[in-house]
């Protein structure tokens, strides 16, 4: 009898682990292995993405830099990426996009820093209230706004407030290797005011060792800056390759200024898209955009459910009590705003901001509050 | 109890429109009251919940394990049939309400929970948030009510095969997650169609249904009792699964009985339903078709807070552990309006639950004329009842009411 050992192959190691995943689900339905293992263990490989907060460590009275042990899944990052953090916030799950503020640590933790921003709900909430050992959600990196490979001989790197935090990313990494990079780098880094100044002490230090060259700039005593001034505070500017992130405004004016000067610009712009929701008497558009709705457009007022309207455009909704009890109605909104009719409370859902499967609205008892657009 | 519309005494005679407008602005605002300060205190009693049922059930079903050793077994036992109550009652009922959907974590949430029991949450949600919820107690459109084998009110016909009906109440109390997955799908009403004739929305759900039934009796059944052969617990371990579904089964059965079963609880007639029932309307008939059973906070805890059925059922979505401080405020509404807050302790509950389901069991009127002294001629006429044709019951039940009626007379002159 002849028979040969089957060879092993690459996929024989996965066909036993899947099996023996199954097993174990058949073990613990209706949950499911993930469920039970997060129990124990929820940074480990497989799991949904989170991190575990290990330090928070204030920057100004209103900035303050959070540091993640991610979990292993994590790809790892290029500095200059962001990430979108999923916080729970008086017990709500709201999703925001940050800079990652360290390049790739030794420690295999990252880093974002924020700063509260005023009514930022998910932003003060990072500051002032976030804790070791809290767990937030992540998403893996994402992001263009990253230095090119190899570096150019010349940088300009412009940030104003918050926009220094890709930047840091970037300067931290070029900064922590052995041999300081050959480039030559120029800051100008504008804020509200000194004390607003996030970084600020680092910056200065980079500076003073020769690694940087930092031009501040605070609102508070130069003034708001003019792009027009940059040639004269950035002599060489147009040997320069820049880099620049921070608010429209000014990011709108450097676009402005680099191509009146024909020059080569990058940015990164924070909150690119804007939801405002409609005051209590305006609806809107109610774009259904899956399978089902096939793309159907409802133009509402502020009084009609969503779910009416859209039966009587004729397409098939989920429904049920159609008095807001039953939850069968639930589909999940992607970007826009809808109001409860039985409360007027406001729900609100911006890409990138709000979870990735958008949130899930009851269409039976909200009318449109703005343009809107479901999934279903 | 007769339908509400068909009493003597109608509790919400007293009760202006404008009164019962003003019921319902009241109660929205103790709604929006809870709305209003949810937040991460709730969130982490709900994962506090989750964290402690699954490390019960987990460290309950490693126990059992060894169960062959006896103390094992009982520990196990005891330890997954409260896992299996919290899961059913605190957690699965109450997530697939959507009472933590605010939280937009899409771990606890309506859409994505399943449960520990033999009905898919599909199923569930339509025919308990979706028809239970809206409908209740509107006979012969919540079918919550004596889930369609049971006699429940006065106004339906007596006929004979209800005297069997305490033992199928009794058999469906022990199978209770069978009979909720058999009355999700509407079973009785879509077999009696031919097979050819009956929806595809019933075929597509029977076999979920079928499927979900099979994958819970494979975990309590087969794998886990398989896991314990190495220390020859397979049979205690399949013991221990059987008693936990059963325990469970039990429990959850009497916690609902006691919602809206009890002598007292009112109902409603289909046709005094007005067609846009208002909100205020709305929230008068889950006021009075519900009961509540007062107890400890454990008691509320086990029963998922199904304790404040009434506050359940007039905020089905508020989150379950905001119940009990919304409890005062409702009852002193009731209070307000002269209404009846039915509240008792959980024996006094079942009791009078199984107390109308016996005497609803038999014909009108026999169980409340029946003395020991005439007893045999009470059987007799039973025996009569139950073997006769349909006119021998009539005028048999003529014969009934006449002398219950006779009784009370009896009764009023002689106080």
């Amino acid at each position: 009898m002849t028979t040969a050992a089957a060879p092993l192959t690459p996929g024989g190691g996965r066909t036993l682990r899947s099996a023996l995943r199954r097993f174990a689900e058949s073990a613990v339905t209706p949950l499911e292995l993930d469920d039970v293992l997060d129990v124990f263990h929820p940074l480990r490989a497989g799991a949904e993405l989170r991190g575990r907060i290990v330090q928070v460590l204030p920057e100004t009275a209103e900035s303050a830099t959070i540091v993640l042990k991610p979990g292993r899944d994590w790809t790892g990052h290029v500095p200059g990426q962001y990430v979108r953090v999923g916080v729970d916030v008086e017990g709500v799950r709201l999703w925001r996009t940050y800079s990652l503020t360290h390049g790739p640590r030794a420690d295999g933790c990252i880093s974002i820093t924020v700063k509260a921003i005023p009514g930022g709900v998910v932003s003060n909430h990072l500051v002032h209230r976030a804790r070791k050992g809290q767990m937030l959600q992540l998403a893996q990196p994402e992001g263009e706004f990253v230095l090119p490979q190899p570096l150019p001989r010349k940088l300009l790197l412009v940030t104003g407030g918050s926009g220094i935090t890709p930047v840091i990313g970037m300067l931290r990494n070029l900064h922590s290797k052995a041999t300081a990079p050959a480039t030559d780098i120029v800051l100008v880094h504008v804020n509200a005011s000194e004390s607003a100044a996030i970084f600020r002490g680092e910056l200065r230090a980079l500076h003073a060792s020769g690694r940087i060259s930092l031009v501040e700039r605070f609102d508070d005593t130069h003034g708001v800056l003019d792009v027009a001034l940059l040639a004269e505070l950035v002599p060489d500017l147009d040997e320069r390759l820049t880099y620049a992130c921070g608010p429209a405004g000014l990011l709108d004016a450097l676009e402005q200024h680099h191509a009146d000067r024909g020059l080569e610009l990058t940015t990164e712009r924070f909150r690119p898209v804007v939801v405002t929701p409609a005051d209590g008497e305006g609806g809107g558009t109610v774009t259904l955009t899956g399978a089902t709705g096939g793309g159907t457009e409802l133009e509402l007022d502020a009084t009609t459910p969503i779910l009416d309207a859209a039966e009587q455009a004729g397409v098939l909704m989920p429904s049920g009590c159609r008095m807001g009890i039953c939850m069968a109605c639930v589909l999940p909104m992607r970007e826009g705003a809808v109001r409860d009719l039985r409360n007027g409370a406001l729900t609100v859902a911006v890409p990138g901001e709000t979870g990735p499967q958008g949130v899930p609205i009851q269409t039976c008892i909200s009318a449109a509050a703005g343009a809107c657009s479901i999934d279903h | 109890m007769a339908t509400i519309t068909r009493k003597p005494e109608n509790p919400t005679a007293h009760l202006t429109p404008e009164d019962i407008e003003q019921i319902g602005i009241e109660l929205d605002a103790i709604r929006q009251d809870v709305i209003d300060s949810r937040g991460e205190s709730d969130a982490a009693y709900i994962r506090r919940i989750v964290n402690i049922q699954r490390r019960l059930e987990l460290a309950s079903r490693a126990t059992l394990l060894v169960s062959v050793f006896p103390p094992a077994w009982v520990a196990g036992t005891v330890g997954l049939s409260v896992a299996k109550i919290l899961e059913n009652m605190e957690i699965g009922h109450n997530v697939m309400h959507g009472q933590w959907d605010w939280m937009r974590d899409p771990k606890i949430h309506s859409t994505t929970w399943e449960w520990d029991n033999a009905s898919t949450a599909e199923g569930w949600k339509h025919s308990h948030n979706e028809v239970h919820h809206t409908y209740t107690n509107i006979v012969g459109k919540d079918n919550d009510l004596g889930y369609g084998i049971m006699r429940v009110d006065e106004d339906q016909r007596w006929h004979p095969m209800y005297l069997g009906q305490p033992l199928w109440n009794f058999i469906n109390a022990c199978f209770f997650e069978y009979g909720i997955a058999a009355y999700d799908l509407e079973l009785g009403k879509n077999l009696s169609v031919p097979k050819e004739k009956r929806s595809e929305t019933f075929k597509r759900n029977a076999k979920n249904t079928l499927r979900k039934i099979r994958k819970q009796a494979t975990k309590d059944y087969v794998v886990n009792p398989a896991l314990a052969l190495p220390t020859g617990s397979f049979l205690p371990t399949l013991a221990a699964n059987f008693t936990a579904n059963l325990v469970r089964n039990l429990w959850s059965h009497s916690v609902i009985m006691c919602g809206h079963f009890p002598e007292g609880v009112e109902t409603f007639e289909k046709k005094s339903i007005p067609e846009n029932e208002t909100r205020g309307e709305w929230y008068v008939r889950q006021m009075l078709g519900s009961a509540n059973i007062s107890g400890s906070k454990l008691m509320h805890l086990m029963t998922g807070n199904l304790s404040h059925q009434i506050e359940h059922h007039l905020f089905p979505d508020l989150p379950s552990n905001r119940y009990a401080e919304v409890a005062p405020k409702v009852k002193a509404l009731f209070e307000k309006y002269g209404l009846n807050y039915h509240e008792a302790p959980l024996p006094q509950q079942v009791a009078s639950a199984w107390h109308k389901v016996v005497r609803l069991s038999l014909p009108n009127g026999w169980l409340e004329t029946t003395t020991p002294a005439n007893a045999p001629q009470q059987l007799a006429l039973l025996w009569t009842m139950a073997t006769g044709d349909r006119r021998t019951r009539r005028a048999a039940q003529a014969r009934l009411e006449q002398l219950a009626r006779r009784q009370r007379t009896e009764v009023a002159a002689a106080a």
